[in-house]
């Protein structure tokens, strides 16, 4: 599987996702923001962590109309994966790709810590190599994290299963204390309707190696090469 | 041609709460001012427009709004035009 990772001015997480993608044995390619055209075999797109343009505007408001986002938007109508972190999930709200806005997290202040994330969807390309409910510690740094949707929107999503990660406690219960940001829900990860599209604020590519703390975040880039193989299968 | 001058003043959308505009009233309300209330922080945004007529102008505007300049789904815009008298430096 290739995974090609957009960088932008002011992505910080580019090389992590990268580093992701090649522990779980898989290719990984940088993409430039002002490339006009994406390579004809990679299978993922990232849109990595970082203050693009300086967060300017509005958190991914300015990166969302960089020369290769028209191809980004053209290979996720395509059904082609792409997945968004932290900024990069940002970046894919202010692109219409996924419902709903990133803003201000409640206390105001910039969150850098782990947390823990509750399974909510495991039939989807980003998390098929994991269990329903299964427990992840993956480290969230963000200002503006906080999941915000009309009340219409969140009823949707939560009905078609489009949650995919939600903040818990260890133990799994969505409690207020686990709630980093103040997302609607506790909402920390969600997904387009077709599911080929997904955003979370947390960063599994920050929690890889054992070493660093964690290694839970693998699972997102081994369900991704489990998809992509059982898609090529059939 | 003429030359306008657009004020857009952007806020958070009435639904949502706006964490900065608490903060901000409770530190009044610390500094013992308790008859301000209801504070909420935006942005303003200043930009110069070349448009035939005000109406144009404000068309302009409005498609720059709900293309970049704001997000529809967390905040509101409100926008005032003032054109900018001729032969009046900047």
């Amino acid at each position: 599987m290739k995974i090609g990772v957009v960088t932008f001015p002011g992505s910080n997480c580019d090389a992590d996702a990268r580093y992701g993608a090649t522990v779980t044995g898989n290719e990984a390619v940088q993409l430039w923001h002002k490339d006009e055209t994406l390579p004809i075999d990679v299978d993922v797109i990232i849109l990595p962590g970082g203050f693009s343009y300086g967060d300017y505007l509005r958190t991914g408001a300015i990166a969302r109309f960089s020369p290769i986002m028209n191809e980004v938007i053209r290979f996720a109508n395509d059904g082609g994966l792409v997945l968004g972190i932290c900024n990069g999930f940002q970046i894919l709200c202010e692109s219409g790709l996924l419902p709903g806005a990133l803003i201000r997290n409640e206390n105001l202040r910039f969150v850098c810590k782990d947390v823990h994330l509750r399974v909510e969807n495991s039939a989807t390309p980003f998390t098929c190599a994991v269990k329903l409910g299964t427990m992840l510690r993956v480290p969230v740094a963000h200002g503006e994290g906080r999941y915000t949707a009309p009340q219409e929107t969140i009823d949707r999503i939560e009905a078609n299963g489009q949650v995919v990660y939600r903040y818990a406690s260890p133990t799994g219960e969505t409690t207020a204390d686990s709630n980093p940001n103040g997302s609607m829900n506790n909402i920390a990860g969600i997904m387009n309707e077709r599911g080929n599209v997904m955003g979370l604020m947390p960063h599994p590519e920050r929690a890889c190696e054992p070493l660093l703390g964690s290694a839970d975040g693998v699972s997102v880039f081994a369900s991704l090469a489990l998809h992509v193989a059982h898609s090529i299968l059939i | 041609m003429k030359t306008y001058t657009a004020s857009i003043t952007v806020t958070l959308r009435r639904a949502i709460l706006d964490v900065q505009g608490k903060a901000v009233e409770h530190a009044l309300h610390s500094l013992h001012m308790p008859a301000l209330g209801s504070v909420r922080i935006g942005k303003h945004i200043e930009v110069e427009v070349q448009a035939p007529d005000t109406d144009t102008a404000n068309d302009l505007v409005m498609d720059a709004c709900k293309k970049l300049l704001t997000n529809p789904v967390m905040e509101d815009f409100h926008i005032a035009l003032v054109e900018k008298a001729a032969g009046v430096p900047a």
